[in-house]
């Protein structure tokens, strides 16, 4: 039986392929492999949010996947949403509104909150507070954060989408 | 934490898993979502030796709607049961209890059938499958066999599943037109594990006095060893206007359900929760 697997992700939109042991969370394997740091570690039993990446396009817990369970599929992370620009009007939103303080929640948080942009762009603010809800800030008390992502809602409802 | 060291298998096919399970006995577990078993696995709660993938295996997943029963593969996930138009037109019971399973980004990778198989007493698959009176279909070497999710909970995350058996899929009848659905539940964060929950059905129709509930299941989560049934509470509500009914189930509901407390919540107040929440439900259904 196999403790070690060889494992192809595309990242970002780049393939890489490495041999991985079969425990290594998909977090792990994204930090200590590719050394894309922006996802988190908190709880590391998907309580805490902050290890939230998209996988096949879908948010999902870092910590609650094996990165062998990755293998074959396609997985975006902060760095790369961010560096696509596609959550600029989110990041902007963040900035202006203070929802960030010591920053260590704020990657998952714009996943969190860039999956409600895609899927309901028009959510109340009840929506969003449940949506993120499966997000922990410590330094916030979240309406700060409620407050940007109801903004970056708005402003990209104004331009159409377009940010 | 990080899991202890394990060996990972993702067979192609039902008779592959079955010889891995064959082969690795009780060291092997069967790995779905993952969305419980990593959780465990990180807390090193659990240790198997080999993980077997069954994520793998065609045919598992997806949703097939006949004239009275709905099909659900045990590979779909909770967010493609919250997002399927079928399950919305024929089940609103599951469209309801989908949102109040953790959160998004563990609906999109946790499984149905995953989710059955692990028992887990605050969980609302179980309690939404009880009261629809669902049948699960478990596959094994040995072929099919058919049981009734009402019968399939033996015990706290104990099931009536034997070694080398997989959930397979689950049936669900439809019910009539004039059925209502309700799914309430109680957590102290939205997302949380439920301190009590209600999966309640009934056929609202115009009775002598009104709108009468007939046909009404109640089962609860988060109050028992396993989904609770209320029978009596059922039998006490049956035939009766709605506010009548809602006296009448809470009045025999301690018949049913024998809480104990959880680490926030003593057993008097979860009973009085699921009174409360028996009562919401009621209301609701013939609303």
């Amino acid at each position: 039986m196999e403790h070690t697997l060889e494992t192809t992700i595309t990242v970002n939109g780049t393939r890489v392929t490495r041999r991985v042991s079969a425990r290594q969370h998909l977090v792990d394997f994204l930090r200590e492999e590719l050394g894309l740091t922006g996802a988190h570690y908190g709880c590391e039993h998907g309580v805490c949010g902050a290890c939230t990446v998209r996988v096949d396009g879908e948010i999902v817990r870092g910590c609650l996947m094996l990165a062998v369970q990755a293998n074959g599929r396609t997985v975006d992370t902060i760095e790369g949403l961010s560096d696509s620009g596609e959550i600029a009007g989110l990041q902007a939103a963040f900035h202006r509104r203070n929802a960030l303080q010591c920053g260590f929640c704020t990657p998952g948080m714009l996943m969190a909150a860039q999956d409600l942009a895609r899927t309901r762009p028009d959510a109340t603010r009840e929506e969003i507070r449940e949506h993120m809800s499966g997000n922990y800030c410590r330094c916030t008390g979240y309406h700060a954060i409620v407050d940007a992502v109801e903004d970056a809602l708005k402003q990209s409802a104004q331009t159409g989408g377009k940010r | 934490m990080k899991p202890p060291s394990f060996a990972y298998a993702r067979p192609g096919s039902l008779a592959e898993a079955f010889d891995l399970l064959e082969r690795h006995g009780e060291d092997a577990k069967v790995l779905a979502g993952g969305q419980s078993l990593i959780a465990t696995l990180n807390m090193r709660l659990s240790s198997p030796a080999v993980l077997v993938d069954v994520t793998g295996i065609p045919g598992l997943a997806g949703i097939a709607a006949a004239k009275d029963k709905v099909r659900i593969g045990a590979l779909t996930t909770h967010r493609a049961v919250e997002r399927s138009a079928e399950i919305g037109a024929t089940l609103p019971l599951l469209a309801q209890a989908a949102r109040h399973i953790a959160h998004v980004a563990i609906r999109n990778v946790g499984t149905f059938g995953g989710s059955l198989a692990m028992a887990d007493p605050a969980a609302e698959w179980p309690a939404c499958c009880v009261a629809l009176d669902a049948e699960l279909v478990l596959a094994s070497r040995a072929g099919e066999r058919r049981v009734k999710a009402r019968t399939f909970f033996r015990g706290l995350y104990e099931t009536d599943l034997k070694p080398g058996e997989l959930v397979t899929a689950v049936e669900i009848p439809v019910p009539g037109k004039d059925h209502r659905a309700s799914f309430m539940e109680l957590a102290r964060r939205v997302g949380d594990y439920a301190i009590v929950g209600v999966a309640a059905l009934a056929r609202a129709g115009a009775g002598k006095s009104g709108k009468a509930l007939t046909d009404v299941r109640l089962a609860y989560l988060g109050v028992g060893p396993t989904p609770m049934l209320a029978t009596q509470a059922m039998a006490a509500a049956e035939g009766k206007p709605a506010a009548d009914a809602a006296a009448a189930a809470q009045a025999a509901l301690d018949r049913d359900l024998k809480p104990t407390a959880d680490l926030h919540t003593s057993a008097a107040a979860k009973m009085h929760l699921a009174r409360v929440l028996t009562g919401r439900a009621l209301a609701a259904l013939a609303a």
